[in-house]
């Protein structure tokens, strides 16, 4: 169970060891955007990890980097061609950011720190845990940028229609300063937690 | 050729891959804390990207058109990066012992920067020509230096300031690469596209 918990707050891929900051930063400019590719991440770090775990014993420890690399890109194809298929919006709107999930570092940093040396279950559960962080931290980071940005979250207007929308959140610098105070804020909640 | 020299200052500054597109955030982080250290990261992405894009550019265009295989692109694209770092490195390595102690150690942290996978997939969506591609990547990976090389600088001084405790780390980094793009930003009149 430890296992699978970690990567929602311990180890948490975003906040605590800042992995996979290009898609977390470039697609959070709303909450949804942030949600699919979230789901995306998912899905590719679940069967990523799951072929790795099962395959470890044949990979020659030389090109393993480059055999993942492979495995990686063929899930995100179809992560991709169902994007297209059933939401091209969100396609539209994410992308060359779904094909850079394959140099994503934190499925890459779990299939070779994790999944390679672990049995089936474990690694499933790590993937998940992992991708489910992941997850929650770009919903939390588009649903910021969104909120201050727009007023909405994911379409519902929240704050009145009086409010002045704040245009920095949804370009890029608001992206890096919303992460940077939430970084902040993680740590505030650990060290207070240590005392 | 003003249509090259349009591409070269719109990747340079306007679009800038980092602060724009948020492309190689990763050694953007990670390897800008010493000035030294992040001029030898810059020449080898610049190198590698600009290779890349071209090889990239023709692997795309000659093989993956004609023979109708447009959905192997990603896989494609990825395993030109790999095998490209590969052999850059023992070139460098076998005929310049110099170059290789100063670069050595970023090359292999290069298949993973995303801005060079990054700036393959812009190439294929924006439909450039070929030697348009190739400025692309160029400029792409200049871009990328002088943002690695301005953030160093900033942060080699940024140690010697008084940060608070919960900000210190990642936080104030991230905070000032936002400084830094909304400067970036006053670029933006400078190409019209």
């Amino acid at each position: 169970m430890y296992v699978f918990l970690k990567g929602l707050w311990k180890e948490h891929p975003i906040f605590r060891q800042l992995l996979g900051m290009c898609p977390t930063l470039a697609v959070t400019n709303t909450a949804r955007n942030g949600l699919f590719m979230g789901l995306a991440v998912i899905f590719v770090l679940f069967f990523a990890s799951c072929i790795v775990s099962l395959i470890k014993k044949i990979i020659p420890h030389e090109v393993r980097i480059a055999v993942y690399t492979v495995i990686i890109a063929t899930l995100v194809t179809i992560v991709d061609i169902f994007f297209k298929a059933f939401f091209p919006d969100v396609s539209r709107a994410l992308g060359p950011y779904v094909p850079l999930i394959i140099v994503n570092c934190i499925i890459l940093g779990r299939c070779e720190a994790f999944a390679s040396k672990n049995r089936l279950l474990p690694s499933l559960l790590d993937a998940l845990g992992m991708g489910v962080g992941f997850c929650w931290g770009l919903f939390l980071l588009g649903s910021i940028r969104e909120l201050f940005g727009s007023g909405n979250i994911l379409g519902f207007t929240i704050f009145p229609a009086c409010y002045n929308p704040l245009v920095v959140m949804i370009l890029p610098a608001g992206a890096f300063l919303v992460l940077g105070f939430l970084v902040s804020a993680m740590n505030c909640i650990e060290n207070r937690r240590k005392r | 050729m003003n249509e090259l020299i349009l591409i070269f200052i719109s990747t340079l500054l306007v679009n800038n891959l980092v602060l724009s597109y948020f492309l190689g955030i990763c050694p953007f982080l990670g390897v800008s804390g010493k000035i030294e250290s992040s001029i030898g990261m810059g020449m080898a992405v610049t190198f590698v990207m600009t290779m890349a894009t071209t090889i990239s550019w023709l692997i795309y265009h000659l093989l993956l058109l004609k023979f109708d295989l447009i959905f192997l692109e990603y896989v494609a694209f990825i395993l030109v990066i790999a095998s490209l770092v590969q052999i850059v490195e023992m070139f460098i390595r076998k005929f310049s012992s110099s170059l290789y102690q100063s670069l050595g150690i970023y090359l292999p942290l290069i298949t993973t920067n995303c801005a060079i996978l990054g700036v393959a997939l812009f190439m294929v969506t924006k439909k450039y020509e070929f030697f348009e591609a190739v400025i692309f990547g160029f400029s792409g990976g200049l871009g990328f230096s002088l943002v690695l090389l301005i953030m160093a600088g900033i942060r080699e001084e940024l140690n010697f300031a008084d940060v608070p405790g919960n900000f210190k780390g990642a936080p104030i980094t991230l905070i000032t690469a936002g400084l830094l793009a909304l400067i970036f930003m006053g670029f933006s009149g400078l190409v019209s596209s």
